[in-house]
């Protein structure tokens, strides 16, 4: 009951209050920030020119008729139907305008495609409703989730300045450095896009697709995955954070200290409260999209966790459920997905919220073992 | 006019004829889509066997990158890496690398890997002399293996193409192994993969 | 004339049979007519009731209305609905009256086949439907249906969904034999395929595109059919098949399907203009060409909808140089119908002001269509809101535009009464801007970077949608003053002539209104 009078509430909030002021009108395309996106924006505006010349030349006739041979002004009809020459003539004129159109339309597409002689390789795989970015060249990797509080969608918070754009981990790219992107999906296809690069390409699971960009001003950049992928295909941003060269360096050696950290953490003695602290936060980006953050699930796609014999039962199980997945549903294997300390962070907080109270706990100690047992 | 009765079959015959025909066409576009990849390359399945320039010199001349990359499909828990991350060949010499798997789960499963090659363009000059690619892999619980690939990078490779890259897939196909005479339609004609 | 069309006239020679057997037995080609444009305005309301409920969620950010599962299933339903149970059945229905009646026959040729394929459809759609009460929900993959999302990941009703896409796939295919059959057969003597009227010819090749394209879809479905129960790996990549494969195929079919929505619609404009500028159609025979032109294109330009899969360069250049071809026959129509208009002596009915919003706003859908078609700013517009702009203004004021036209336009001759004129114009007026409120905003929206298929955005896109929404809950108002109209003119009114319009040319104006139950029972001679 509560929920329901909060929802109409902010329901009611929102439609007094509509948020106009962080709203804008744009009409048309942004030119962007490479040089891709400035060529596609070029393009974009000479079709959209020519398409209104002929607009204005085809209506204006039209309008015309409508305005001086109207019956009720008396006007007598003519009884011509056929001009060859005309017929020819308006034949021949478009095809000529989509020849030259065709030109230069053609040589951005061929400067698209060439991905060679790329500085950064980065690895873009697609997952239901998540992004993973690994620096293929350096031996690290991480996965990007939406960040913008599930209360903020629901409407029982105000919306940020960012809302459904922003995410946990942005990937970072060097300016003025060409970037190839390989691209590549776990489950369904997704589609990779940033609208200020101009670039959008498909992920496609089991194959694997390239593309590139070059970015010349540091800056934040935001995106969305364009391929309908199921439930959340509208919750899985791209944010691209663009930075200087030294930066970018610096941020890949820590990255690299960061990855080696979260291997010694694994080793740490965990307590009961500090695996719960982490867990909770770990299920709201990994888990809660499906299985709600009350753990009431969305049944018959995403079961309960909330009293279910997985979270309340046999550990093992539950274990191997989360590391492993179940091939055939929806439940992916977390175990390359989330770190050791997470794992045993998520496994340990869904035996023990929401009432599941088994007093179990699971240490990151006992999920690698379980991951390199024999 | 022609007596219409008649001429009815007739359209109706032709008509059935055009259905049944297009109904057809539908499942022909499988093989014929195979076959136009495997001609352009388009999919990036990797395919053609090397016929050419078999045991003649390797181009030294002109070094290609290739890359390798590997991931696991939905629900595959297997640990899956290319031992050798990035290689310097040059076109027409056999190389062989190795992807390493291991089984770390406490049930025997058999996976397969689906190879894929990007830029699309360079996959007519990809030649795999020997591949796991869509070969059923057992690995007990706990298992590890190391499987080769010998391929060899085409000296026909077009001059504008610097670095390939090699992503494969690896699928838990247990089930699937499970079940003796599974109809796999298009598996067949792409085991020199 | 048709032996069995003859048999048939002579067994009801008195008249329709009364009660609810007269329409589930009926082989007479306007009964058949009518329940067409009845199950398709059916069809077009239910439709339009899941895309209020899109709009609804969409009026602002943040999740109100429904949850993303739910949304992802209207929106896949609305799209199948308007498709295959509104647009298609309403051309279908236009064909069934109008066809036997402008090439002067006594009936369909094939009249029994005609019952079958109409009550087909109603059971098509009731399983289609139903699937939104199965567990799991209907099908929520959006009405293009990609692979895997729609194999290994959809709901358990996908199979109900694939045996209807099934069931209405037969249906149209046995609607276009027919078409075809009735078109090559039971024309009038001295009708010669160059005299007949443009809405047959534009039927005609409508009816050989159903039957190219129809079965590939049925094909498709079937190996979804395959992969989801029979193990096969057409479009699974884990087990060497292809996903990208799946789009080929469906587009294949895809793309022609959208001419098949928008031919007949072509072709009743071609009627409706000349008669409201009592002036003869400038350029029949280029008209006939423009649309067999667009009709064979049409099969060489699918992968239009792919270009960002990863196609190769080779391919790219290919499928965009033929769709761009696409706009020459277009653009040839388009001119055509200016032309008409040109120094005629046009007065504006209701038909006369659908099939002017047709031409003017079906052309700024085709410039958004050839801003797609450029294939580099494709990667820019691709699954955004631009396209969702472009594919509606196309079929709204296209093909809806089209089919509301013919409507009024033929009216008439089916209740033999006149509809109410200012009921119909304000219908136009408030459809007109109805749907320009709701679909014009989109372009900009998609421009700015609004991804299609979201249930909730961004919220530098909450002003657009806002006024897409209202004019789209205005636009879907509107369409219940039609039903009102509709029922109005055919329990009364003015009676009509049998030729109603001063400007109209064709057989259909020569018998009268409202047209008797058995018509041509002796063909007319045309000269």
């Amino acid at each position: 009951m509560r929920v329901h009078a909060q929802r109409a509430g902010a329901l009611l909030g929102g439609l007094m209050f509509p948020a106009w002021s962080m709203a804008d009108w744009t009409l048309n395309m942004t030119p962007g920030v490479t040089g891709t996106s400035n060529e596609i924006f070029s393009l974009h505006m000479i079709i959209l020119w020519i398409c209104v010349a002929i607009g204005v030349v085809v209506f204006g006739v039209m309008f015309w008729s409508i305005f001086a041979h109207r019956k009720s002004q008396g006007h007598k009809p003519a009884n011509f139907h056929e001009n060859t020459l005309v017929e020819i003539l308006w034949t021949i004129i478009p095809f000529v305008i989509l020849v030259v159109m065709a030109i230069p339309a053609t040589a951005t597409l061929v400067d698209m495609y060439d991905t060679t002689e790329s500085d950064v390789d980065i690895k873009v795989t697609g997952y239901q409703w998540k992004w993973q970015y690994e620096y293929i060249n350096e031996d690290f990797g991480y996965f990007s989730n939406l960040s913008t509080p599930r209360e903020q969608i629901n409407n029982r918070q105000a919306k940020g300045e960012n809302y459904l754009l922003e995410v946990d981990n942005p990937l970072i790219i060097p300016v003025g450095k060409k970037v190839r992107f390989l691209l590549t999906a776990n489950d369904v296809i997704h589609s990779w896009w940033v609208p200020d690069f101009g670039v959008k390409k498909d992920a496609i699971p089991g194959f694997i697709n390239e593309t590139w960009t070059r970015v010349d001003k540091p800056g934040t950049y935001r995106g969305q995955c364009t391929e309908l992928c199921g439930k959340d295909h509208g919750f899985m941003p791209v944010v691209v954070k663009a930075v200087p060269e030294e930066e970018y360096n610096t941020w890949v050696a820590e990255q690299k200290v960061a990855a080696q950290k979260e291997r010694e953490l694994t080793q740490k003695d965990w307590t009961m409260a500090e695996l719960m602290e982490r867990g909770e936060k770990a299920y709201q980006t990994a888990c809660a999209a499906c299985h709600q953050a009350d753990g009431s699930g969305a049944p018959p796609a995403f079961p309960a966790l909330k009293g279910s014999p997985i979270a309340t039962e046999d550990m093992a199980a539950h274990i191997d459920i989360v590391v492993n997945g179940k091939s055939g549903t929806a439940m992916q294997a977390f175990g390359g997905q989330l770190s050791e300390v997470d794992l045993a962070a998520v496994i340990t907080y869904e035996r023990n919220a929401w009432g599941n109270n088994t007093g179990e706990m699971v240490t990151p100690k006992e999920i690698f073992d379980y991951k390199n047992q024999q | 006019m022609a007596r219409p009765a008649r001429s009815n079959a007739r359209v109706i015959t032709w008509c059935m004829a055009g259905v049944i025909g297009m109904f057809a066409f539908g499942f022909a576009l499988v093989p014929l889509y195979d076959v136009f990849c495997e001609l352009t390359g388009i999919n990036g399945k990797t395919g053609g066997r090397y016929e050419a320039t078999v045991g003649a010199d390797a181009d030294v001349t002109r070094t290609v990158q290739v890359q390798f990359l590997a991931q696991n499909g939905p629900g595959m828990p297997w640990t899956f890496r290319p031992v050798t991350r990035s290689i310097e060949v040059h076109p027409g010499e056999p190389v062989t690398v190795n992807f390493f798997a291991q089984n770390p789960t406490a049930v025997a499963m058999v996976g397969q890997a689906v190879p894929s090659l990007s830029p699309s363009e360079g996959t007519l000059y990809f030649h795999k002399t020997e591949c796991f690619c869509f070969n059923q892999q057992p690995l007990a619980a706990g298992e590890s293996t190391e499987m080769p690939l010998v391929f060899i990078v085409d000296r026909d490779l077009p001059a504008h193409i610097t670095k390939l890259t090699l992503s494969y897939t690896l699928y838990d196909q247990s089930k699937q192994a499970k079940v003796s005479g599974t109809v796999r339609a298009i598996t067949t004609t792409n085991e020199n993969g | 004339m048709s032996a069995v069309a003859d048999t048939h006239a002579q067994d009801h020679h008195h008249g329709p049979a009364k009660g609810f057997s007269r329409w589930l037995l009926t082989t007479n080609h306007k009964d058949i007519g009518t329940m067409y444009l009845i199950f398709s305005f059916a069809m077009f309301l239910l439709g339009g009731t899941m895309a209020m409920v899109i709009r609804a969620e969409l009026f602002q950010p943040g999740l109100q209305i429904v949850q993303p599962e739910f949304f992802n299933q209207m929106t896949t339903m609305h799209g199948l609905i308007m498709v295959f149970g509104a647009v298609m059945p309403a051309f279908v229905g236009l064909a069934n009256w109008m066809i036997p009646l402008m090439i002067g026959a006594p009936d369909m040729a094939l009249p029994r086949m005609n019952n079958w394929s109409f009550w087909l459809l109603p059971c098509a759609f009731l399983i289609l439907v139903s699937t939104l009460f199965m567990e799991g929900g209907a099908p929520n993959f959006g009405w293009t249906f990609y692979a895997p999302l729609s194999t290994t990941y959809g709901p358990p009703s996908t199979t109900f969904f694939i045996f209807a896409v099934h069931i209405m796939g037969i249906s149209s295919i046995m609607g276009a034999i027919n078409v075809i059959a009735t078109i090559l057969n039971l024309r009038a003597p001295g009708m010669t395929l160059m005299k007949m009227p443009l809405f047959v010819w534009t039927w005609l090749i409508t009816a050989f595109l159903l039957i190219a394209v129809m079965p590939v879809l049925a094909g498709v479905v079937t190996m979804m059919l395959m992969d989801i129960n029979f193990g096969t790996s057409f479009f699974d990549a884990s087990g060497g098949g292809d996903p990208v494969l799946f789009q080929h195929v469906f587009w294949f079919f895809g793309h022609p399907e959208v001419y098949i929505m928008i031919l007949p619609a072509f072709g009743a404009v071609s009627h409706i203009i000349p008669a409201f500028s009592r002036k003869p159609l400038f350029g029949y025979a280029s008209m006939v060409y423009a649309v067999g032109a667009i009709a064979l294109l049409s099969f060489v330009v699918w992968a239009h909808h792919m270009f960002t899969v990863g196609i190769p360069i080779a391919g790219q250049l290919f499928f965009m140089y033929a769709t761009m071809l696409i706009a020459v026959p277009t653009g040839v129509k388009v001119f055509n119908w200016v032309a008409t208009m040109f120094r005629g002596a046009l007065s504006f009915e209701a038909p006369m002001l659908f099939a002017v919003a047709f031409v003017i706003l079906f052309t700024i859908g085709g410039f958004s269509g050839l801003m797609l078609a450029i294939a580099p700013a494709d990667f820019q517009y691709h699954d955004t809101y631009f396209v969702v702009a472009h594919f509606h203004y196309v079929l709204v004021p296209g093909a809806i535009f089209g089919i509301f036209a013919s409507a009024y336009f033929w009216l008439p001759k089916w209740t033999g009464h006149m509809y109410d004129e200012t009921l119909a114009k304000t219908h136009f007026w408030l459809s007109f801007i109805g749907m320009n409120l709701a679909f014009f905003p989109m372009h900009f929206l998609g421009l700015a970077g609004m991804p299609r298929r979201i249930p909730d955005y961004a919220l530098q896109f909450a002003d657009f949608n806002m006024v897409s929404s209202v004019g789209a809950f205005m636009f879907g108002a509107t369409q219940l003053l039609f039903l009102f109209i509709v029922v109005k003119c055919i329990r009364g009114g003015k009676e009509a002539a049998a030729k109603p319009w001063d400007g109209a040319e064709g057989l259909e104006w020569t018998v009268a209104s409202p047209a008797p139950y058995h018509t041509f029972v002796t063909p007319p001679e045309v000269k």
